[in-house]
């Protein structure tokens, strides 16, 4: 047992040190999606949620869905030592997160240093709840 | 004897060290398409309410339509995920049928994409009306590229499986496809949640 486990890790099919999973990772992996997918639609369409709320509990089960396609399909984590992908993986998701709301920080930062001398009284107006 | 089993295990050595090296360079690139990506999306969450007075997703998304989309998608991806376990357990029948349904599920997912771009054209909504529209164009139509070229992939590689059979360097060749098409998945969770639900909000 100990014997043909060690055979099949340094198999050639074992590339990249990462391992392909079982028929049963894949279909849990697609029963799981598919039931993140549903949930996420079907909380949209019903719409008994309030707004801020419902995007937390969609953005939530998009990163679930991605969580679970990145063990059961793409078996990210499963490789053998050292996890060079899971580095790689890691080093992208930095990147991401300074790029995505790195821009987003600056471009609403730059709307509100360009509005109208009008715009900026109703933008404080609101801030400060005082109301004309 | 010996030097000949020695030669085969350096052989076999080599092409381990080849393998793991290929499939660590592409996850490199996958990783880096994502920032393509993420730039694209950082584009789009900028630009998503600048509609210049024109309707915003609310009015112009089909959401059962991209529930079908996303389903057909993910179904590829699982066709695809069982294909290479058919690969590697050297099943080649199974492993040519399976890609043939992720090819076509793919080519559905594609069609379905060009008919909702086509419809939305038609209407009036064109990438050149306002920020919002060449946007969201550019971000869907780059996955849209992205997937045509997965199938442009099946196509030069399958002919390949059925008159070489299921050799090292092709099981190689359909691992780097299935992470590829995985990746396109994941993504579109991704297009689905922000562009498409968080749009229609």
């Amino acid at each position: 047992m100990q014997e043909s486990e060690t055979q099949q890790n340094t198999s050639v099919e074992r590339q990249g040190g990462a391992s392909h999973g079982t028929i049963l990772s894949y279909i849990a992996g697609f029963v799981l999606s598919v039931a993140l997918t549903l949930a996420a639609y079907f909380t949209f369409t019903n719409r008994t949620l309030t707004d801020p709320l419902l995007v937390s509990v969609i953005v939530g089960l998009a990163i679930a869905q991605l969580l679970v396609q990145l063990i059961f399909f793409l078996h990210l984590g499963k490789e053998s030592r050292p996890r060079w992908n899971l580095v790689a993986f890691m080093f992208m998701l930095m990147v991401l997160v300074i790029i995505v709301f790195g821009s987003l920080w600056i471009m609403n930062n730059l709307d509100y240093n360009m509005m109208s001398p009008k715009e900026t009284d109703n933008s404080i107006m609101k801030d400060e709840g005082i109301y004309r | 004897m010996s030097e000949i089993t020695s030669s085969a295990a350096a052989q076999l050595a080599h092409e381990q060290e080849r393998g793991s090296k290929t499939v660590f360079g592409f996850w490199v690139y996958l990783m880096t398409d994502c920032i393509l990506f993420a730039s694209l999306f950082a584009t789009y969450a900028v630009l998503r309410n600048n509609t210049f007075g024109g309707p915003s997703g609310r009015e112009l998304f089909d959401l059962p339509f991209v529930l079908v989309e996303t389903l057909l998608l993910l179904t590829s991806s699982f066709t695809c995920g069982l294909a290479v376990l058919a690969a590697h357990r050297g099943h080649k029948r199974w492993v040519l049928n399976l890609f043939a349904v992720t090819f076509l599920l793919g080519l559905a997912f594609l069609t379905m994409e060009i008919t909702e771009f086509r419809h939305l054209a038609a209407e009036g909504h064109g990438w050149t009306v306002n920020a919002f529209m060449s946007a969201f164009y550019t971000l869907v139509g780059t996955h849209g590229a992205h997937i045509a070229s997965g199938l442009l992939w099946m196509i030069v590689l399958l002919p390949r499986v059925v008159r070489q059979g299921l050799t090292v360097a092709n099981k190689r060749r359909l691992t780097l496809l299935s992470m590829f098409w995985h990746f396109l998945d994941i993504i579109w969770i991704f297009i689905f949640t922000i562009v498409y639900l968080m749009g229609a909000l």
